[in-house]
This record gives structure tokens, sequence and C-alpha cells, in this order.
């Protein structure tokens, strides 16, 4: 049982990493606290600082950072495979500019419909990759039983555009400030504010993370082309279109809660095959352990870097992923 | 056969004349040209008596510098603005020639301005302005000092230098009354927020150390908790907010939030952040109107509402 000797090597190894960094990202930042001031009950809620600062300010971070990283590098390794394509991203099927464009519509318009402790701003965005989502798929399986990953990728990419060019409409007739909120958006942002966003967006991630868990030996398949997936008896169409739905609502909720954080969702599962090969059964696992160790790392650094001033996250993941991807590549050939 | 036609030709020619002749005034002649005597010197004469006045079409890009040229008396010479101009009333009269990003070059040229007021990073719109030899008065957001500096010099450039120096030293007289006020009394340190999510403590925007914003709040008696940060704009997290502890929260939105109720909720969604002085002693104050971000000739209220904000017993 070699495989499941690896997967357990893999899993443990990332794991502990992945715990290791989200325990102690926590502990660090701008300001210094005491973790023992923090647990301790005597002092009353409202005294203490340190415990506000950690379970306030830091902790919903933390916890956004690592959701949303393994959500993005999860439905990267999933969407490489369904497309067969190394370069295609989480973004690369218009879900995230589908998000973008209503998180762009409600910061210009104002709204100010918030639920459950979300803001109008999530809530927008999250439909608007419903939207994206529901005509990528209606366009891609009105040819022919099962989706056609052609269609997809290039219905994918035209919505991607088109939604663009709404945003930067959408920006520039916005009124100035809301111009740059706008823009600020689109870096990514993990400073989430409270857990209510989290807990909105959590049932989605872990619906589809459950589609995820099923999909690696199709995956596998898959990437050797259709016959041969449908030759060994895979079904196809159904794995397809599970592959592409959840993967996409997925990213619709992780956008909606962070903003398109860049970069992970197409670095992270190649910088996991160069470690651990190609195998899906042990890349998905170990892609969603890093992705949240690696955006949880990337935060921590936009919070402190330059703090009172932060940087914004999908800066760092870009500019450290990059070079770090780079040096990988070059050292494996 | 062959004179007759001569002579009705002949007749007709002189019944015209006789016609017009006794149509014609003795004196009409003298006195078209007396009315175009005059025309031709009164034109040099009016065009002198408002050249020595200034510029008589501005065009103003810039919000604030359109408040400042209606409070200095300019206003009837402004025959266009921004497309982001709402104050004074008198404004939303005239045409819109775009704005900061969007300068409309053909439809200002059209308009034959005299002076242009432009912002400091509109480099290609100067150009063009240039080009076609139309003043320039150019402008860039700073200090508080530097709002009725930038009034006196549109003073001196439209023609308007004494009503210019009475209005901007009336604002200055008034903002020196704000900080003797303030002066004696406490200083609470404060977080000076111009722009957040609605209802949640996300992208929360704050003075930093320089700029209009954070002078005022000095003059009105606050101590602001960036102070050490040499921007004009700070985005700040909740941990900063925690390990800053305001004294008092202060609020200015002017913007997206319009009726008290929505400001007193918008105060309420800081409770999270219980051990902040400003959340625990129920110091969150959240200010509305159109003016409060805007650098022009009403600081001098909108100081003195943060200091009554900021001192509620004064």
């Amino acid at each position: 049982m070699t495989l499941r000797r690896r997967l357990i090597a893999v899993v443990g190894a990332y794991g502990f990493v992945t715990l290791a960094v989200v325990l102690w990202a926590p502990t660090v930042g701008s300001t210094p606290i005491s973790l023992s001031r923090v647990f301790d009950r005597s002092v009353p809620w409202t005294d203490n600082v340190d415990a506000q600062i950690f379970y306030v300010a830091r902790l919903p971070r933390v916890l956004a950072g690592a959701l949303i990283g393994s959500t993005l590098a999860a439905a990267g390794v999933v969407l490489q495979a369904l497309l067969r394509n190394p370069l295609a991203t989480p973004f690369t099927l218009g879900v995230s500019a589908g998000a973008a464009l209503g998180a762009m519509l409600a910061i210009a318009w104002r709204l100010d419909v918030g639920a459950l402790g979300v803001s109008s701003v999530p809530i927008a965005s999250f439909l608007g990759s419903l939207v994206a989502m529901v005509i990528v798929y209606g366009l891609a399986s009105s040819q022919r039983r099962g989706l056609s990953t052609n269609v997809l990728l290039l219905a994918g990419v035209t919505l991607n555009s088109f939604f663009s060019a709404l945003i930067l409409f959408v920006q520039y007739l916005a009124d100035f400030t809301e111009s740059f909120r706008t823009v600020r958006w689109l870096m990514g942002d993990l400073d989430v504010g409270s857990y209510g966003p989290i807990v909105a967006a959590t049932p989605f991630i872990v619906a589809a993370f459950v589609v995820f868990s099923l999909l690696p030996r199709a995956l596998n398949l898959l990437t050797m082309g259709e016959d041969v997936a449908a030759s060994r008896g895979v079904d196809v169409s159904r794995a397809q279109r599970w592959a592409f739905l959840s993967a996409s609502l997925a990213t619709g909720a992780a956008v909606s809660l962070g903003g398109p954080v860049g970069f992970i969702g197409i670095v992270v599962p190649h910088l996991v095959r160069l470690m651990v090969g190609s195998d899906h059964r042990v890349v998905l696992p170990a892609a969603t352990l890093f992705g949240a160790a690696f955006l949880v790392l990337c935060d921590l650094m936009a919070r402190t870097l330059m703090a009172p001033v932060e940087i914004p996250v999908g800066i760092i993941t870009a500019l450290i992923g990059g070079p770090f991807f780079l040096w990988l590549l070059v050292r494996q050939s | 056969m062959t004179g007759n036609p001569k002579d009705t030709k002949n007749t007709k020619f002189t019944k015209f004349t006789k016609e017009t002749a006794a149509h014609q005034r003795p004196l009409a002649a003298p006195f078209h040209l007396l009315i175009f005597v005059l025309f031709v010197l009164f034109v040099p004469f009016v065009s002198f008596v408002f050249s020595a006045q200034g510029p008589r079409r501005i065009i103003s890009l810039v919000p604030a510098v359109t408040e400042m040229l209606f409070a200095i008396g300019a206003g009837p010479q402004v025959i266009a603005v921004s497309s982001y101009d709402q104050d004074p009333p008198e404004v939303q009269q005239l045409p819109r020639v775009g704005a900061l990003l969007d300068p409309d070059v053909e439809r200002i040229l059209s308009m034959k301005p005299d002076l242009v007021v432009t912002y400091g990073s509109q480099a290609d719109l100067k150009q063009q302005l240039d080009r076609a030899s139309i003043a320039v008065f150019d402008y860039r957001h700073a200090g508080l000092a530097d709002i009725t500096e930038t009034m006196r010099r549109l003073g001196a450039a439209t023609g308007h230098a004494s009503r210019a120096e009475e209005t901007a030293s009336g604002i200055e007289r008034a903002l020196g009354r704000i900080r003797e006020r303030a002066g004696t009394g406490p200083r609470p340190r404060t977080l000076l927020v111009f722009g957040r999510e609605r209802g949640a403590l996300r992208n929360i925007y704050a003075s930093g150390g320089r700029g209009f914003l954070h002078d005022m709040l000095g003059v009105a008696g606050g101590v602001n908790v960036f102070a050490d940060v040499d921007r004009e704009s700070v985005q700040v997290t909740t941990e900063i907010v925690l390990a800053r502890a305001p004294d008092v929260i202060l609020e200015v939105r002017s913007a997206d939030i319009v009726t008290e109720a929505e400001a007193a909720r918008e105060a309420r969604s800081w409770a999270p952040l219980a051990s902040v002085p400003a959340v625990r002693n129920q110091r969150v104050i959240v200010l509305t109107g159109k003016a409060l971000t805007v650098p022009g000739p009403r600081v001098a209220e909108v100081a003195e509402r943060m200091f009554q904000a900021l001192h509620p017993s004064k």
C-alpha cells in the first residue's frame, strides 16, 4: 500500500506545517500581545485588550486566510485537471469576474442589505459568482450531453473579459472614493472584520470539499483524456459536471469572502505537484493544506511588514509566490 | 413701340427712388454713424474694465475650488464646473465638463474660458490649455492653512482680492476661536475615520498625520492617533484600532450615510472592539453631511462640529 503510506506521510507533514502556521499566526502581529493574558478568564472581556486583539482582530483573519487559501488551491487543482490545462485557475472560468462585478455594483450603488452578520458586498459578490457559473455551465452543456471542456474554457474566458469590461465601466462611472474602494477590493483583503462572513461562506466550501473528496480518481483519468477515462469506467460527463460546479461554488464563496486573491489558485497546485508528484489523490489534500498555510503566511506579512499601514495581500502572494515557484521550477529541471 | 418699354422702365425707376426717398428720415444716416462710433469706442472700454477685474469665463474642475470661487464673489464668472460639483446650489445649473480623470477638453476649449482651475495631476490637460493660451490655476489638496492661502491666490487671479482676503481671514479667525476654546480643555486621542464598509469593521480608512482633516482635528482639540503616520490616509485593521485605543472615534461620512438613524446604526458597528475607550465610554460619533470632507470655505463650520463632538460639555 504505497499510496496509503505516501498519503499519510504527505498529509502528516503538510498538516503539521499548516497547523503550526495557523496556530502561530494569530500570536504575531503589529502589536505584541501576551498569550497568558489572552486566555486569562479573570480579566473581564471589555478590559482585555490582548484577548480582543486575538479573538476580534487576528483569529477571523487567520481563519479566513486558511479557508480561502485551501479553497482556491484545491479549486485550482480540480480545474487544471478538468480543463487539462496547466494555466487554468479558479478565476479562469468567469466565476471570480462575476463575483467581482457583484461586489463592484454593491460598492458603487452603496447597497445596504446586510443579512446574518454579512454586509452587502460579500452577498452581492457571491450572487455574481453564481450568475457567472450558471451562464458558463448553460453554455458548456447546451451543445451535447456532458460538458464540453473547450466550450467551458472559451465561454469562461470570454465571460471573464466581458465582466471585466463591465467592471471597468462601473468603476469609471462610480464616485471617486467608491472607485478606490472597488480597486482595493480587487487586490484581496482578508480583514473580514468578524466571524459572520466566515460562517456564511463555510457551508458552501464544505459542500464543495465533500465533492472534491470523491473526485481524485476521476481527475487522474481525465487528465489522460476523456476517452481513456470513459474506457476505465469513469462517468465522464457526471465527473465533469460535479468538478465544475463544486470548484465554481467554492471559488465564489472564497472570493466573496476575501476578494480575488491572486496567484494561489495557479501556483500552489504546481508547487505541490513539484513536491509530491501528480497523483490527484495526494495532490488534492496536499494543495488544500499548503494553500491554507501559504495564504496565512502571506497575510501575516501583509499586516506586519509596513504596520500600521497594511499591504494588500494579493500583492504579497504574487511577490512571494512568483520567485518561489520559479526557483522550484529551475531546480527541478 | 420701341420707346414704350424704356418709358415704363424709367417711370418705374423714378417711382422707386421717389418712394425710398420719401421713407428716409433726414437724420437717420448720422444717427447710425453715431451708434457705430460709440460702439467702436465702447468695446475696448468694456474689455478694459473687465480685464481689470480679471477673467470673466472661469471653468473649475475641482469642487473644493468651485466653492472657494463662489465664497470670494467670483461665482458669476464661473461658466462650467466638474461632474462632481454639488455646492453651492448655484452650480446645479452650470454645464459639466468632466472631472479629474476625464476632463472634456473639446468642450472646455469650445466654451472659450479665460481661466481654468485644474488639479495638480492633470498634466496633459494643462499642456493642452497652455497650447490654447488659456490661463490655468493649478491646485492640489494640502493642509488646512493652504485652504485660505488658495482663496487669497484665487482672489488675486480673479479680481476679487479684497473680498477673498475678507473671507479668508474670516475663516482663519473662526478657526482661531475654535482653537482657543479647545486650548484649555482635555485633548482626547481620536481616531478620525472617513470611510468604512457599511455595517462592518472592514475597509476602514482613517486620517494619517497629514492633510486638512488631520489639521482640523488638531484645531478642534483632538489628538490624532495616527499622527505618526506621514500619509493622508491609512487603511486600518481592527488590531491597530485595539492597540491604539482611541478615546474618541470620530467618523466623517460625507458620501454614504445620510440619516441620523443610519449614523446611529453605523456607530454601533464598533461594538465588538469593547476594550477601546471610545467604545466603552460610548464616544463613537458619526458626523454626516456633504461638506465634511471638502477642503473648501466651510472648513470652519466642520471644525466647529468636530469641536462639539469632541467636547460635548462645552
